[in-house]
């Protein structure tokens, strides 16, 4: 199986708290930990085991810049035999349409039978993969959560509504969004790190993928944040306050009066 | 201003709520009337009944559509939706599968988990979303002027009345060719866990903020000093890293909840996670003060819950 797996680089939100910048029209970035898209890690760690029992190889691709060169190399540490970068200042400003136009044109490239990405990123759309198929004309599956390979075909187990799970099967090549959970992503030490912190990554633009710059970057987006704000609460909660025995006295009031205790 | 159509989603012949909301978020940047779709096996009734809610509706029906699969169902919505149509779903795991493609297969934009729309300025569409689990919001634009898809989160725009007495336009035979190069093989159910906290009257639920596995114990200690009336559940994260069972989960992927009391410990409140808990009183703790639970809960206590939660089991443990 030769298996593509797109990765992103985004700001560690479980490390970071969100803050506006000054001017409000963004967050405040400076501070911020970055580290590879949670949904990511477990489409790595799922491609890795389907190698590691079937034969092949896991490539590793991101559309950035080049920081994103961490994630690739943490990607390959964890186990990926290869690794794009996708960069050209044309990409810039892409919307989910133009990385999945990026995206795409690298898979045109290559000869997979199996691209996966994460089910989401930062931004929340879950639109690349499905875009990424549909441009393709490859059959694609969301929130994929089980995957066993046939001879030929592939049958995917997704996550739907109520804890259940939709099964599928599926003509390979094909793309999958991969939801969390779906395994235990392994253990990722410096010694892994180091080994692979000298290998080559190639790097394509705009060009060497066939791609025209004027299908993707801010020019072609459709889809644009204008700016970031915080809602307005509205009806929050009623915060207690005062020392911890003050609060925790209030709080057992409060669970009595609702039929707590 | 493109025509625009609401995919109804249905389950058991009954129009799911989603349709009225996706009236009414339609409404929101347009006059023109708005259009239901219809898909599936069957689905006369469905359709006279989502003919109360849009002025037409269109219906697709089709032994290969009884399920929901997402690329036949595209496949359904290419050969009969004219170009440039905007098209509304409801942001659900169906859509998430469908959707994105189908923008493509159109030529149109695509934007999910819309929150709400502020209104339109010629084919440019103003919406609001949130990133980062819903700890801050955007305005975001959408152009609409080659057609769009739009995936509108359950539950955030309030419903449209169901006023029309709309006309059902059968559009079968358009549908074409419904060949598959992916096969529905079936629903799998979840297995039983060893509780049920869907009977629980107090949910001691824990999130990312338990930070270890040993700490689930402290959940556990304030469960049993609040009695046999509670139980402990959590958010996904404590799924996937494998420390709980999926039956203890709550949430849109999970089990849908109402207990009197729903203590949420270290979760910051995301959609999903919230799309489970359908009442009682929210009591929530974290030590995260812009977290967007203190935006549902109707008692926040700014607090590290791996100090307060055993502060608390110990004052209830003395008054018993």
């Amino acid at each position: 199986m030769e298996i593509l797996v797109c990765v992103k680089r985004v700001p560690d939100t479980a490390e970071n708290e969100i803050v506006l910048n000054s001017d409000g029209n963004d967050i405040e970035r400076d501070d911020l930990v970055y580290s590879v898209n949670e949904w990511d890690n477990y489409a790595v760690e799922e491609a890795i085991r389907i190698v590691e029992e079937k034969g092949g190889c896991v490539t590793v691709v991101t559309v950035g810049d080049d920081d994103a060169d961490e994630v690739l190399r943490r990607e390959m540490a964890m186990g990926a035999e290869k690794a794009i970068l996708l960069k050209d200042d044309a990409f810039e400003g892409s919307d989910a349409k133009g990385i999945a136009t990026i995206l795409a044109a690298c898979v045109k490239k290559g000869n997979y039978d199996l691209v996966l990405s994460g089910a989401q990123a930062d931004q929340g759309f879950a639109a690349v993969g499905g875009m990424m198929a549909a441009i393709l004309d490859y059959p694609y599956a969301s929130l994929v959560n089980k995957i066993e390979i046939g001879s030929g075909n592939i049958t995917v187990g997704r996550e739907i509504e109520g804890g259940n799970q939709e099964m599928n099967e599926m003509a390979l090549p094909c793309v999958l969004s991969i939801q969390t959970g779906i395994n235990e992503p392994r253990y990722v030490g410096v010694r892994g790190i180091r080994k692979v912190a000298s290998v080559d990554i190639p790097v394509f633009g705009a060009g060497d993928l066939g791609l025209d710059a004027a299908s993707v970057g801010e020019g072609a987006a459709k889809v644009k944040r204008v700016d970031y704000f915080i809602p307005e609460t509205g009806e929050g909660a009623e915060m207690l306050t005062g020392s911890t025995d003050d609060i925790i006295s209030k709080l057992i009031e409060i669970m009595k009066a609702n039929g707590g205790l | 201003m493109a025509q625009v159509f609401a995919y109804v989603s249905h389950k058991n012949g009954a129009v799911d709520d989603t349709a009225k909301e996706l009236l009414a978020a339609a409404k929101k940047f347009t006059d023109a009337s708005v259009t239901g779709i219809v898909v599936g096996s069957g689905v006369d009734a469905v359709a006279a009944e989502a003919a109360k809610i849009f002025a037409e509706v269109i219906k697709i029906d089709n032994a290969a559509l009884a399920y929901p699969n997402a690329e036949v169902v595209r496949k359904a919505l290419v050969n009969v939706l004219p170009a440039g149509s905007v098209v509304l779903f409801a942001h659900d795991t169906f859509a998430m599968d469908l959707a994105p493609g189908l923008s493509i297969k159109l030529g149109g934009a695509f934007a999910s988990d819309i929150v709400d729309i502020e209104g339109a300025d010629g084919n440019t569409v103003k919406l609001i979303r949130q990133e980062f689990s819903g700890s801050v919001s955007t305005h975001t634009t959408i152009d609409i002027s080659t057609g769009a898809v739009i995936n509108m989160r359950p539950g955030a725009v309030a419903a449209a009345d169901a006023t029309a007495a709309g006309t059902v336009v059968d559009k079968s035979a358009a549908a074409g060719d419904l060949a598959s190069k992916r096969t529905f093989l079936k629903v799998v159910e979840p297995e039983a866990g060893d509780v049920d906290i869907t009977k629980a009257d107090v949910l001691v639920s824990i999130g990312r903020g338990i930070q270890d596995q040993e700490n689930i114990q402290i959940a556990v200690d304030l469960k049993e000093a609040i009695g046999a009336a509670a139980e402990v559940s959590c958010s996904r994260p404590i799924v996937d890293a494998k420390w709980m069972d999926a039956s203890r989960q709550v949430g849109t992927s999970g089990k849908t909840v109402k207990p009197k009391i729903y203590m949420a410990c270290g979760i910051s409140g995301s959609f999903q996670h919230m799309g489970g808990v359908k009442g009682g009183f929210i009591i929530a703790i974290n030590k995260n003060p812009n977290a967007p639970i203190f935006q549902v809960a109707n008692v926040g206590i700014e607090a590290d819950i791996v100090e307060f939660l055993p502060a608390l089991a110990e004052k209830i443990g003395e008054m018993k």
